[in-house]
């Protein structure tokens, strides 16, 4: 494949290479070439108390490459290794799907293609990251543009000044890279970052410039916030020492987006300590918010059986442990209801720039 | 609407709750009368298999078939069997094709010990005439009603009489009879009766001419006669189709099967009404001596404990034995022990004759045959045999791997072919064509957990892939569902005798199938390794900017790959493709040629100068169309395989 101008390899593309010296070195031993690489599952998932975020176990797989049923996988893996040192020396990034097409091709005098469809090379990058240590912004791989931003922070993207104070009520969107040779943060001012789950509630609090108000930014990533998101909020937060809130429907999918942001995800646990913000503070909406506030019952939706599951597996996870939280989670399953944050518009339009926000900040009325 | 219904209903009753005697008990006395048997069967012909004009042709061709085959066998001769269907000429004009014709003569011409003069017309023209009925020994025939019955058929269908031609030996003259069954008193009706010159020194030949229909496919003349081929490989079988084929089935077995002896009955398979009915017609004038001289199995001893247990004296006359004492004579033969009848009455098929058949009439890459041992239902011995063809025959599976001509794009798929396994059932010799899923080996086919060994199966279905199962009852007494012979009933002990049967096959198929497999699977990593190696270097050259000795590390991989699979071991397995070693009664085909128990068809020599490889494509005459599309492939291939190196690089 094409060749970047010759230039010194960064640590990540030092890194793919090594897949090669794997190879080679094996080949010269006349061992077996085995790629060893960490168990991404729940079962190799351990809660770090005292970081207060979710770690991987020490668990690993050895992919070897002369084992029929490994045999394929491995050659893939080196594949996309190559693929994406590719990425490395021309310094562009990617998306999944580009990673498949590229590595896409029918091997030589056969019938059978080196990928069949797309869920064959997911995984074999997720597999890099954790083998490599490297996080899929590193790999230059990216998401979708899918979170927003706006506030009092100056940001440069490719030499562009971005201030987000100036961005109308649209703000800038979130590219899924974030790293600091993509964005740097020229500056922050703000007090407190506040991430919303909903793009709806970012809209109407950007609207009602409400981070003007309270010196905050305003963050979404419209549902589960993608990673780069994530990782802007933690940069903020961790560069400009700012607190940061997290604001979700009242169901156990608004926990876990918490959990997430605060403890990292079970899937991408290996990239919690880059992405986690284990000081992050649930500010709602809470179980015990519609007695708070006087939310009518008849704007709560009852929990189905998936939601009521759902629940119970969260009461379970380690870090939901602390008493506040399982009285929390224990108060919806009682009700049996759960409240969207839409609902507050039952009371006013602005009810939650001008009531609910407020008085929350303000009782510093939140869980840990 | 209610009113009216109301009225009607009222006025319905009103005869009925004064009824006018219109018919005295005396006149419907007068009206009571016997009904013949054939009369019977005239109006009920389904019964017997004629229940439209496509199945009336192949039961018409199975009778004679079937009567031929047990007169020649009964009498040791092995047996030659020319069956020929041709569409009746219809008054003048010419005859339609094949296809479109709706009447049929069937001529069956057999080389049997022929007929004595006055025993042709009630053979042939009268119902329940027979030598098998009263019998317990294993035959085709059971009832003595089929050929009569087609002749019946005959008669009602185009009028036209059975023409009947047989000689019992060179000194004998041929004597030729047109007969008809006079319905009303089920007695022959003879129209002609002349002594002619004919050319065989002896045997029958039958002509019947019929409507009919001929249709190919399932359940057809074609497909019975195949069969008929399959289970009795010592019969030498010529057909000559409507279109005017001839196909050959040759003889593969040169000798005939043992004789089956004939039996007494065993007491377990008793029922009551019989056993008084025994007890009455016996000669013996002790119970004793009635006991041991009328059943099989049962000695003086055994008889002794039997008159025992009834509380009976051993002396006590049969005839004078009825009412309670019969009864406490039936059950003390049911709770005394008594040994399994004999099983000499039957006579299998064989492993080797089995193998032998499918062998010939189906292509396949693995063929092995079971036969039980005999067993019991109802006092009456049977024995099961299994037997299984599987694979599409080398020149097939050699053709298949050519169809991918392009890469796949995301979301095609190559196209796998999901057929079912079919299922040829038999019994006594007689394939059974109808009625499948009624039928005992069917459902033990569907019991059988073919998934143990390696086959698909979905729930409640045949077992998937390119496979014949075959399986044949032989008993004194086939215990059918229907007059017309077409299932075996649902005995429990025949149910798991098929399934025991069915099973051995299964484990060695279930072997051969891994062993190919293995040998496969160690040729495709081997396959599999050279290609990924080729992209692991290549990419480990850009990985590495182009720096890196691309030939050395291809090589070192390569080695490490040849001993991780085997090495020389591999290449001995790749080479010898398995083999039927360990594998009892089967028949494994490789495109080098079968190994096992396979026999050497006629006509093998002829073809250039290599023997073992010859039988397949020569079967292709004796058996077109098995599956569809077939015929044509094998052809195609024959071409492509001219040369053995082109064949090897197929594969």
């Amino acid at each position: 494949m094409a060749q970047a101008k010759v230039k010194s390899p960064g640590p990540v593309e030092k890194k793919l290479v090594g897949v090669a010296d794997t190879v080679i070195v094996a080949a010269d031993k006349s061992k077996d070439p085995t790629l060893s690489i960490p168990v991404r599952s729940l079962a190799n998932v351990n809660f770090n108390e005292k970081r207060g975020i979710i770690e991987m176990g020490k668990r690993k797989q050895a992919r070897t490459f002369f084992n029929v049923g490994m045999a394929k996988k491995f050659m893939q893996t080196v594949l996309v290794a190559d693929a994406l040192a590719e990425l490395q020396r021309a310094g562009l990034t990617t998306s999944l799907r580009e990673i498949y097409y590229r590595t896409k091709h029918t091997m030589k005098d056969s019938h059978e293609n080196t990928f069949d469809n797309q869920n064959e090379s997911d995984p074999l990058i997720e597999d890099l990251e954790v083998t490599l240590a490297a996080l899929r912004e590193e790999l230059h791989v990216r998401a979708e543009n899918a979170g927003s931003i706006v506030g009092p922070v100056v940001l440069a993207d490719d030499g562009d000044r971005v201030d987000c104070a100036r961005l109308g009520k649209g703000g800038y969107s979130v590219p899924s890279i974030v790293e600091p040779e993509f964005i740097e943060i020229r500056r922050c001012t703000a007090d407190f970052i506040l991430l919303v789950e909903k793009g709806t509630q970012w809209n109407r609090l950007s609207e009602d410039k409400f981070w003007r108000r309270y010196n905050c930014v305003l963050l979404t990533g419209n549902g589960q916030p993608p990673r780069g998101v994530r990782r802007l909020a933690r940069r903020l937060h961790e560069e400009y020492k700012i607190p940061v809130y997290v604001l979700v429907d009242n169901d156990p999918w608004g926990y876990y987006i918490y959990s997430v942001v605060k403890q990292g995800s079970i899937n991408l646990a290996f990239e919690s300590q880059r992405m986690a913000i284990p000081k992050a503070k649930f500010i709602g909406l809470s179980s015990a918010d519609p007695d708070h506030y006087g939310l009518p019952r008849n704007v709560g939706i009852k929990l189905n059986d998936k939601d009521i599951g759902r629940a119970k597996e969260l009461l379970k996870y380690r870090w939901f442990q602390k008493k506040d939280w399982q009285e929390e989670i224990k108060r919806m399953l009682a009700s049996g209801l759960k409240y969207e944050l839409d609902a507050l518009a039952n009371k006013d339009f602005r009810y939650l720039t001008k009531t609910y926000l407020p008085r929350k900040l303000k009782e510093q009325d939140w869980l840990d | 609407m209610s009113t009216s219904l109301a009225k009607t209903t009222t006025t319905e009753k009103i005869p009925t709750a004064e009824p006018k005697a219109t018919v005295s008990a005396a006149e419907m006395g007068a009206r009571q009368r016997e009904i013949s048997v054939s009369e019977f069967f005239t109006k009920n012909r389904h019964l017997l298999g004629f229940d439209n004009p496509r199945k009336a042709l192949l039961t018409c061709v199975k009778e004679a078939v079937d009567n031929a085959l047990d007169a020649a066998e009964e009498a040791g001769i092995l047996p030659d069997v020319l069956v020929k269907v041709e569409v009746a000429p219809s008054n003048g004009s010419a005859p339609p094709p094949a296809s479109q014709a709706t009447r049929f003569r069937v001529t069956v011409t057999d080389n049997g010990p022929g007929i004595v003069r006055q025993q042709i017309p009630p053979i042939f023209a009268k119902l329940l005439y027979g030598s098998k009925f009263h019998r317990l020994r294993m035959s085709r025939g059971q009832q003595g009603i089929g050929i009569s019955a087609a002749g019946m058929y005959a008669q009602l269908t185009t009028g036209k009489p059975v023409q009947i031609i047989s000689r019992t030996g060179a000194r004998a003259a041929a004597h030729y009879f047109e007969v008809q069954i006079d319905t009303k008193k089920n007695e022959p009706r003879i129209f002609e009766n002349k002594k002619i010159d004919w050319k065989p020194p002896r045997g029958t030949q039958v002509t019947l001419e019929i409507e009919g229909r001929y249709q190919k496919g399932r359940a057809s003349v074609d497909e019975y006669l195949e069969q008929v081929a399959i289970a009795n490989p010592h019969v030498n079988l010529v057909y000559l189709t409507p279109e005017g084929e001839t196909r050959e089935y040759p003889r593969t077995i040169h000798e005939l099967p043992p004789q089956p002896k004939e039996i007494k009955p065993h007491p377990y398979g008793i029922e009551f009404g019989i056993l008084l009915r025994m007890l009455h017609d016996t000669k013996s004038h002790s119970l004793s001596g009635f006991l041991a001289g009328d059943f099989s199995r049962v000695s003086a001893a055994v008889a002794q404990e039997i008159c025992k247990t009834a509380k009976l004296s051993l002396n006590a006359r049969p005839r004078n034995i009825h009412g309670e004492d019969a009864e406490a004579l039936y059950k003390a033969i049911q709770a005394t022990k008594i040994m399994a009848p004999p099983s000499n009455c039957v006579s299998p098929i064989g492993e080797k004759a089995i193998l032998h058949g499918l062998y010939k009439q189906i292509k396949g890459d693995f063929y092995t045959a079971v036969t039980r041992p005999p067993s019991v239902y109802r006092g009456n011995p049977f024995v099961i045999e299994a037997g299984l063809a599987y694979g599409k025959g080398p020149e097939q599976a050699a053709a298949a791997p050519e169809a991918p001509a392009a890469p796949l794009a995301e979301g095609e798929q190559r196209e796998d072919d999901s057929e079912l396994a079919r299922v040829i059932r038999y019994a006594n010799r007689v394939p059974l064509l109808y009625q499948q899923s009624a039928c005992a080996t069917f459902k033990a086919v569907l019991e059988t957990a073919w998934r143990n060994y390696g086959i698909a199966q979905s729930k409640g279905a045949l077992p998937g892939g390119p496979m014949v199962v075959f399986v044949h009852m032989a008993s004194v007494w086939v215990p059918f569902t229907s007059e017309s012979k077409e299932a075996i009933a649902d005995y429990d002990e025949i149910r798991k005798e098929i399934k025991l049967g069915l099973q051995e096959c299964g484990r060695r198929l279930g072997m051969f199938l891994r062993r190919r497999e293995r040998a496969k699977s160690e040729f495709r990593r081997r396959n599999i390794f050279e290609l990924y190696i080729e992209e692991v270097v290549e990419a480990c050259a850009r990985l590495k900017g182009g720096k890196l000795a691309k030939e050395k590390l291809k090589t070192q991989l390569q080695k490490i790959a040849t001993k991780r699979t085997g090495g020389a071991r591999t290449d001995e397995i790749l080479g010898g493709d398995g083999g039927p070693e360990g594998l009892p009664h089967s028949i494994i085909v490789t495109p080098e040629g079968p190994e096992g128990e396979a026999p050497v068809l006629p006509g093998a020599e002829a073809s250039d100068g290599a023997p073992a490889e010859a039988p397949a494509p020569k079967t292709e005459k004796a058996a077109p169309g098995r599956r569809k599309g077939k015929a044509k492939a094998a052809r195609a291939t024959k071409a492509a395989r001219s040369t053995k190196t082109a064949k090897r690089k197929r594969r």
